[in-house]
């Protein structure tokens, strides 16, 4: 995807900018992988997660306990960090459980969301992502469990009793209300002066581009303008947390992109936590600070975009995020691994010695080389131009790869395959049925 | 070719609605004779009309305002009560309006009279027997038994449709249960409401079975008068005459309604 920088003015942004995407970064892995001999991929990215992810426990031993590190960090990255280390706790999920008759939606579930963080809940329809959203907006009681805001047990607290609003999936705009009524509905509830009221719709209109709507009547707008009040309502209120239940799902392709750089605008713009839930990967990897892949109710893997991306911990993570080629494979020994009979030198180790492994490959790492001079000698079967590239399956050592090139090869080509040891991601074999790749009618 | 379809429709209407109303308005207009006249038409100014005009446009009012009364509520909890419940709850409010009108008019006369149902009960529990039966009383709780069902229905129709995300946005914002009942559900059931209010009010307006029954035959409302022109005194005229002047009376009402459903859209809050 290609990211225009005048058109992208939140610090998120600049962040997914940066370090985002593929071809970019598999040349920066490579010099990495390269030059230090780092077990570890993406170093710096990885701190970023652990200051995310394990925050409390960072922040206890100090606030730099790698002085290397730090100095390693570019600026936005300082930045970053300090802004991960003044967060806190805002919505702890402890042990929810929650079934619907026979259906066991959430099996215990825990979460932990920190203040002013864009969070994605990304998962399969029927993953439990929209009941854990309704659950933390008050619309749904778990079976057992609690519900945490700033360390209070809210629970049982109805939703007109939490300092927290939503946007539904389909606006749920007051088709009664015209435009301002419905954005003016929160303010008036908790009896705000009519100046007041004036002031911030006006001020939310602005917010969402759509300054002088005031009057109109709902219907008379589009869906995403529809949308847009949706949110403005939702904010003037300035919650603490704002729930999103894929609310540009309704939406049209070039919309739902220009809707998603609009949400990261508002995020900085307000500095509230958003909660987010999608289907849509691209979506999740565009926008949220940490992503968490759900599937029947477990969590998958907690991560950055990137570690999600890059470092999928199953099957299930890794088909679910973009494209990939998940195989069966054998791990030698540390770092080398044996793909469709050819042994491959990896980067991974602790998977123990001849241990079946899944291993995941993204196209776009696959090198193409003349026949002979790579690991894996094939012949391409398949050829379409999909836009950016290339996307193209290559028969090898009994696989159908998928692999994305910016140069063409043509139906019929021989070829041999490669792949640096940094792209590949070695990951445990399933052992439960949701870490497995998902078949295509789940989906 | 399109049009072919919609012959039958056409030739209903023709029949059924057409050319039943053009008689009206001609037998309204003219004497026995023939002759052109306007004095079907003012007839209704004569005082014995205007009284019963006046009567039934007071208990049509009442009835429909207790139909409104008891609906709203009924539709609410109809909407509220869970899936397995819902359908019974419907059915058993359906249920008599399976039976014929005239019956179940007859079965409050039964209940209500003197030496009926209520007599005894009342007789047995040592009070007091109301003395309903041939009151207004009676004919303006027939009417909300016969006609409760056309108001609730068309409310219960239009609070299902409710998105509930709608109703869960309002609380979200922070409205309570009796804001949300009055900003978001109440105005919402407009259409529904007005579409309720037509029939009950309509009906009402024109009975005369249910006065006739619950009245004793000595209560006359409009419906009563124009019964017994065209059957007891044989005066179609007269009677077509005094319709003619009901029509209007529906119309403007019909239309001030309907005034309300769209001020009501864009201007309950």
């Amino acid at each position: 995807m290609r990211v225009d920088l005048k058109q992208a003015p939140g610090r998120a942004l600049k962040w997914v900018i940066e370090h985002g995407r593929p071809r970019k970064r598999a040349a920066a892995r490579e010099t990495e992988a390269n030059a230090g001999g780092k077990p570890r991929r993406n170093a710096a990215w990885r701190t970023e997660a652990n200051a995310s992810g394990k925050l409390t426990r960072n922040a206890a031993a100090g606030p730099e306990p790698n002085a290397s590190e730090a100095a390693g960090r570019t600026n936005v990255q300082n930045r970053l960090w300090k802004g991960l280390q003044m967060a806190k706790t805002l919505i702890e999920l402890r042990d929810i459980c929650k079934r619907y008759d026979d259906n066991v939606v959430l099996d215990h579930f825990n979460l932990t969301v920190e203040e002013n963080e864009f969070i994605t809940l990304l998962g399969p329809s029927g993953c439990g992502k929209t009941t854990l959203l309704r659950i933390v907006g008050g619309f749904e009681q778990p079976d057992s469990g609690q519900v945490f805001f700033e360390g209070q047990d809210i629970t049982e607290f109805p939703p007109n009793k939490r300092q927290i609003n939503t946007v539904f999936q389909k606006y749920a705009l007051f088709p009664h209300m015209n435009v301002g009524q419905n954005i003016a509905f929160g303010l008036k509830v908790s009896g705000k002066s009519d100046s007041y009221i004036r002031q911030k719709v006006k001020y939310g209109l602005k917010l969402v581009n759509l300054e002088g709507f005031e009057n109109r009547k709902v219907d008379q707008m589009s869906g995403g303008q529809q949308q847009r009040v949706a949110i403005a309502r939702a904010v003037v209120n300035e919650p603490r947390l704002l729930l999103l239940d894929e609310p540009l799902g309704a939406l049209d392709l070039k919309l739902r992109e220009d809707m998603q750089y609009e949400l990261i605008r508002l995020k900085e713009e307000l500095g509230i936590t958003f909660l987010y839930v999608t289907h849509d990967q691209e979506e999740a990897l565009t926008m949220s600070n940490r992503i968490i892949v759900l599937n029947n109710g477990d969590i998958q893997q907690i991560g950055t975009p990137e570690e999600i991306y890059n470092e999928p911990q199953n099957a299930f993570v890794a088909d679910f995020i973009g494209d990939s080629n998940i195989l069966d494979a054998e791990m030698v020994h540390d770092k080398l691994v044996k793909i469709c009979g050819t042994e491959f030198p990896c980067v991974d180790t602790g998977f123990g010695e001849n241990k079946p492994v899944d291993v995941v490959i993204r196209p776009e790492d696959i090198i193409i080389r003349e026949p002979g001079e790579g690991k894996l000698d094939g012949v391409v079967t398949h050829n379409v131009f999909i836009g950016v590239h290339y996307e193209m399956e290559i028969e090898a050592g009994g696989f159908t790869w998928l692999a994305q090139n910016t140069t063409s090869y043509d139906v019929g080509t021989p070829v041999s395959i490669d792949v640096i040891p940094f792209n590949i991601q070695i990951m445990h074999k399933p052992v439960k049925p949701e870490q497995e790749a998902l078949d295509l009618e789940a989906e | 070719m399109k049009k072919l379809p919609a012959v039958p429709y056409i030739v209903w209407m023709i029949a059924g609605t057409f050319i039943p109303l053009l008689m009206i308005v001609y037998y309204g207009f003219t004497d026995r004779t023939g002759a052109f006249t306007t004095a079907n038409i003012l007839a209704v100014f004569q005082p014995v009309h205007m009284k019963a005009l006046g009567l039934s446009l007071g208990l049509s009012v009442v009835s429909t305002v207790i139909c409104l009364a008891l609906s709203i509520p009924l539709a609410l909890v109809l909407k509220h009560s869970t899936m397995g419940r819902e359908g019974l709850i419907v059915f058993i409010f359906l249920l008599p309006m399976w039976m014929n009108f005239l019956l179940r008019t007859m079965a409050w006369q039964v209940i209500l009279e003197k030496g009926g149902i209520m007599y005894h009960l009342a007789h047995m529990l040592h009070l007091p027997f109301p003395p309903i039966i041939n009151t207004t009383g009676a004919i303006v709780l027939g009417m909300v038994y016969d006609f409760l069902p056309f108001m609730v229905l068309p409310i219960y129709n239009v609070l299902e449709k409710i998105d509930p995300n709608i109703i869960e946005a309002a609380y979200d914002l922070g409205a309570g249960e009796s804001t949300v009942l009055r900003k978001i559900i109440l105005p919402m059931c407009v259409p529904g409401i007005v579409s309720g209010i037509t029939m009950v009010f309509v009906p009402s307006l024109t009975t005369f079975v249910i006065s006739n029954i619950l009245g004793g035959g000595k209560i006359y409302l409009i419906g009563n008068i124009i019964e017994q022109e065209f059957t007891t005194s044989a005066n179609w005229n007269l009677g077509s005459g005094i319709s003619l002047v009901m029509m209007v009376f529906i119309l403007l009402s019909m239309a001030a309604l309907m005034k309300l459903d769209k001020n009501g859209e864009g201007g309950m809050m």
